[in-house]
């Protein structure tokens, strides 16, 4: 029993899937995608200014070599730029709900 | 089979007697009609505050709570906005380089003229705002144009919304089709949500004006634009109407557009034409 439980901690680490550190191609396909969603929500007078600074921390942290965190932010500028175009989309149409008439 | 038509024709009948007597309200409902959306804006401020004198809209929160209303009162003894009226009257009468004042630009000397601001110019086909038309000036002179949200700018329009002050808003849409859309586009706008707080100019100042939102207290958006340009203390300075749609887009966490913007001119337009009949009271000071 003192045995088994190391041997299958062992095993279940070994099936796990690994957990590898971002690079830098990683960081920059992630920035690609954010940077042009970003495009997209500014294309539609939309953009957010924490988009924008997500952007800015990721090229920050990339340009000190940390692509685990650069790679993080690029993600997150995407979901934030994503928002803004859903909010620019509906808000075609939304607003008259809230029009004093 | 007889039976089965007859219903089928009954209900394609009844189906399009239905369409015909709703598809004129859906375009009634759609057409822009500018006097129609003045009198609904002003009516729900009116019965939403019916203490409030219709003229005290204009006076933004100190209309909206009694004790920041005597602070204010008192202050007004010594304006904190007196520099820059001061200095605005004194860059009016100074000539250009050419020889050639601001007066020259504008209808009556440019005195008591703020009530007309914006227009929609019928020739460019767009929107023209004060602010805009002082720095048209200023390039048509010679001279370089003044920054949208700074000191002089907010000088100047003080000087000219002083001279103005009592006098009743009055812009006018003409019937023409890019002015109609410049309104409508302007109510867009002011009603769009925007930003990470997904805030709409008419979240803080139609649904809770009088409310706080942290230390300050929410204003009216009726007469929003006729205490303009205003001293803030929040800024330790004089803002300009564009200042105004500056920061609150970045209060939002909304990248603001470029002062001047089609958008801020339309919105401009139309929160200065749903304010009509109620007097000029610029330069403000606010918070």
């Amino acid at each position: 029993m003192k045995r088994s439980l190391p041997l299958a901690m062992l095993l279940a680490l070994s099936l796990a899937p690994a957990a590898r550190a971002a690079n830098e191609a990683d960081y920059r396909a992630a920035y690609a995608t954010a940077e042009a969603a970003s495009k997209e929500a500014a294309g539609l007078r939309n953009q957010w200014t924490v988009t924008v600074s997500a952007l800015a921390a990721a090229r920050k942290a990339a340009d000190g070599g940390d692509f685990d965190r650069a790679t993080a932010a690029a993600g997150e500028a995407e979901a934030l730029a994503k928002a803004s175009i859903f909010q620019a989309t509906t808000e075609k149409e939304a607003w008259k709900a809230m029009e004093i008439r | 089979m007889k039976t089965r038509s007859a219903l089928l024709l009954g209900s394609l009948g009844a189906a399009l007697v239905a369409f015909a007597l709703t598809s004129p309200q859906v375009i009634a409902a759609d057409k822009v009609d500018p006097v129609a959306d003045a009198k609904a804006f002003q009516n729900f401020f009116f019965q939403k505050f019916p203490d409030v004198k219709h003229e005290d809209f204009v006076n933004g929160p100190y209309s909206m709570n009694a004790d920041m209303k005597r602070q204010w009162q008192e202050k007004e003894e010594f304006p904190p906005y007196e520099f820059a009226l001061d200095a605005g009257k004194e860059m009016f009468a100074t000539p250009f380089k050419n020889g050639k004042t601001y007066a020259d630009c504008f209808p009556n000397g440019g005195i008591g003229i703020r009530q007309n601001y914006p227009y929609f110019d019928e020739k460019e086909g767009k929107v023209v705002t004060l602010e805009l038309a002082l720095n048209r000036c200023r390039e048509a002179n010679g001279e370089q144009p003044y920054s949208y949200v700074k000191d002089e700018m907010a000088s100047l329009t003080a000087y000219m919304a002083f001279t103005s002050r009592g006098k009743p808003m009055d812009i006018k849409v003409p019937d023409d089709p890019r002015a109609l859309a410049a309104f409508e586009n302007g109510k867009r706008y002011f009603y769009t949500r925007r930003g990470q707080m997904n805030f709409s100019c008419a979240s803080c100042h139609v649904q809770s004006p009088g409310e706080r939102i942290r230390a300050e207290v929410l204003a009216p958006a009726l007469g929003i634009l006729n205490a303009m340009p205003i001293y803030r203390s929040e800024w330790s300075g004089m803002g300009t109407t564009s200042r105004r749609f500056v920061t609150c887009n970045s209060q939002t966490r909304a990248v603001p557009l470029e002062p001047q913007a089609d958008e801020y001119r339309d919105v401009e337009y139309f929160l200065s034409y749903v304010a009509n009949g109620l007097p000029i009271s610029g330069p403000g000071a606010r918070p």
